[in-house]
């Protein structure tokens, strides 16, 4: 059971961005893409979400098996176990986080059956809590007016209530200042475990501290380049990637 | 044989005072004298005029089904105050109004407070285009609601009033006249509906009158079947410091003609204009507005929300005029038209007439689709295509329904707006 990328190939526009990416996350493990700004990750992310301004021109995404590109709606793509928690989420003026999460949830429901509201708000007091988002907040409007912090938050509690089997989280750590960025971490802590697989896309190191991955992957110009332990994160934020290119020449 | 709707056969036993039916009589020659606008006339500028043919509409039959409308006039969790009235009747009533408070039948008022009705009854101009109407409106009227609440009163818990249609092609007159004596304050919510989904005629006056210091909300929740051609002329008129709040609601009707006049009479006075626009299917709102500054340093703040799906049409016309004596004025009008089809038609036609030069104004109207980044956000989630789309629809109209204070009627419209857009 994995989240499997093969040989993705994704362009938006004429410009093509992934370039024959492999990858593969075993459920129970979590792996960390690391990479400098263009170099396709945030795009990887949107690419296995469905965004529409993308194009996949070869390759798949197998979920557990089930090719995600034979899904062609972004929510059935969810559904089937996926999350994306964006670098820059998107704010829904006038549709509170507590009916946004309930209508995801609710989606996940066989026709005809009802969420029970009084059960889902407790759960949702429960996740909140844990992430230290006031209760309030349910009653906000989603991402309006959010600090980044506070959209960042609020991508883990949607992740936290939905339950994936496989996440990604971009840039997670941006925006994020020291207490937070402990808090966020805590929250996607308490989801490791062997029935899922996470991915964590990050510029820094830093997140990896606190989210310690099985495997640390480097991204250059849409391919997976190189791959180690958490120590190659060590070695990338204290060197730079300048020796990665190199390496990557020599290889070639 | 069914009467058409010009033939009044039960006016002889009607309730009001002699000389009201004298002013009917008078007010039928005036309807008929007048002529059927057209789109040369600017307040029917793009107007759709088919359901100006009223040939198939009949005299409204007393209520049959009684019990159930008084069921199914259930509104609020506490109010402090109900009317219900079917096919032009009143039908049940209930009341914990502080000492005062005159709610009443529009007919009982012009027998028992002869002096007040007499004063605010249409006491209004008839500016935006339906004088005809206006006209029809009195000549046929036959009940209705009226509320006076003294100087000085404070009704903490809304009231209510429900006015329903029943029948086919039976034609009704809802009309609510409130007066808000000095440093009153109230909310009242007028719900409209129809008993069955059936075609219908509804020709609807509301006037709300503040007088110094008084605030009122007044939310109309217009739920016509969608086979009802409706009217509703609506006129505010706000004195010193005085502060309306007007929302209108349009969940239904297939052919609605709203007309809202706001006149700012006092100074310092406050009116905000409120609409939110549901259509979908060939349903058409076609609302004229005017906010006419006549006093100094009064604010008029009108805000119109459209989400047009389906070959659904809307007219907004709006004119903000600042008359020459109303310096220190602050008055905004917006449109904004969220569009869900291709098909469907927004028509805005925003407007100013300043006579005045110390003034602060804007208008603007924008249309704008479902955006594809909340979109494919909701579908990230699970959510599907049109569930998301609703919630951006609902999401659209929420962000006007956070202007009324009063809490659990807020809580109350967000969940009618739900229900209407099938979300909850």
């Amino acid at each position: 059971m994995s989240l499997k990328i093969e040989n993705l190939h994704a362009n938006i526009g004429d410009r093509e961005i992934l370039k024959g990416l492999n990858l593969e996350i075993p459920k129970g493990e979590v792996h960390a893409i690391m990479g400098k700004n263009g170099s396709g990750k945030s795009t990887l992310a949107k690419v296995m979400a469905g965004h529409p301004d993308y194009e996949v021109s070869i390759g798949q995404v197998l979920l557990d098996g089930l090719n995600l590109f034979e899904m062609e709606e972004p929510d059935q793509r969810a559904r089937t176990g996926l999350f994306v928690a964006f670098q820059y989420p998107m704010e829904v003026p006038g549709v509170t986080i507590a009916n946004f999460i309930r209508a995801a949830l609710q989606a996940r429901l066989p026709e005809g059956e009802e969420l029970d509201a009084v059960e889902y708000y407790h759960h949702l007091y429960e996740k909140m809590d844990m992430l230290k988002i006031d209760r309030k907040f349910t009653s906000r409007a989603v991402n309006e007016g959010f600090s980044g912090g506070e959209k960042k938050r609020c991508e883990i509690l949607q992740m936290a209530m939905l339950n994936p089997v496989y996440a990604v989280l971009d840039e997670t750590d941006s925006g994020l200042d020291i207490d937070a960025l402990r808090i966020v971490s805590e929250g996607v802590n308490a989801m490791r475990g062997p029935e899922r697989g996470l991915l964590v896309i990050t510029h820094y190191q830093r997140l990896l501290d606190y989210i310690v991955p099985d495997v640390v992957h480097v991204m250059v110009d849409g391919r997976i380049v190189m791959s180690g332990d958490k120590t190659l994160a060590h070695k990338l934020e204290a060197e730079g990637y300048d020796w990665v290119e190199k390496e990557i020449l020599q290889q070639a | 044989m069914s009467n058409t709707l010009m033939e009044n056969p039960i006016a002889a036993q009607s309730a009001w005072p002699a000389w009201f039916t004298a002013e009917q009589a008078i007010a039928l020659a005036e309807y008929e004298k007048s002529p059927t606008p057209t789109r040369k006339n600017e307040p029917w500028r793009f107007a759709n005029l088919k359901p100006l043919d009223l040939s198939a509409f009949v005299e409204a039959k007393p209520v049959a089904s009684e019990g159930r409308l008084i069921n199914a006039s259930a509104g609020l969790a506490e109010t402090s105050a109900k009317l219900v009235l079917g096919n032009n009747t009143l039908l049940h009533r209930e009341s914990s109004l502080p000492a005062g408070v005159i709610f009443e039948t529009l007919e009982t008022a012009a027998t028992k407070h002869t002096d007040l009705f007499k004063k605010y009854f249409m006491a209004q101009p008839v500016e935006l285009g339906s004088h005809k109407y206006a006209a029809l409106h009195k000549a046929r009227l036959a009940g209705g609601a009226f509320l006076f609440v003294p100087a000085n009163t404070s009704v903490e818990l809304p009231i209510e009033i429900f006015q329903w249609v029943e029948g086919a092609n039976a034609s009704v007159f809802p009309h609510t006249l409130i007066v808000c004596d000095e440093n009153s304050s109230v909310t009242v919510v007028d719900y409209f509906k129809s008993a069955d989904k059936l075609p219908a005629f509804a020709c609807g006056v509301n006037d709300l009158h503040l007088a110094a210091g008084a605030k009122l909300t007044y939310v109309s929740v217009q739920d016509w079947s969608h086979e009802t051609t409706a009217f509703h002329l609506n006129s505010t008129s706000v004195h010193r410091n005085a502060t309306c709040t007007a929302l209108i609601a349009n969940f239904g009707g297939g052919f609605v003609r709203g007309e809202s006049l706001s006149r700012l009479v006092g100074e310092g006075s406050r009116s905000e204009m409120f609409s939110i626009n549901p259509v979908e299917g060939t349903r058409e709102i076609d609302q004229r507005t005017l906010q006419d500054h006549v006093a100094p340093n009064a604010t008029s703040d009108l805000l119109y929300l459209n989400a047009l799906d389906d070959k659904s049409r809307t007219i907004f016309a709006g004119l903000i005029k600042v008359e020459p004596g109303a310096r220190g004025t602050d008055a905004y009008q917006k449109v904004k038209n969220l569009i869900l089809s291709d098909d469907a038609d927004p028509n805005s036609m925003p407007g100013l007439e300043i006579l005045n030069d110390e003034v602060r104004c804007s208008h603007g109207a924008t249309n704008g689709p479902v955006s594809n980044e909340e979109l494919f956000y909701m579908q990230a989630r699970g959510i599907k295509r049109d569930a998301g789309r609703r919630l951006i629809v609902n999401g659209f109209f929420n962000s006007l329904l956070e202007r009324i204070e009063n809490k659990p009627l807020r809580a109350h419209l967000e969940q009618l707006l739900a229900k209407r857009l099938a979300i909850a």
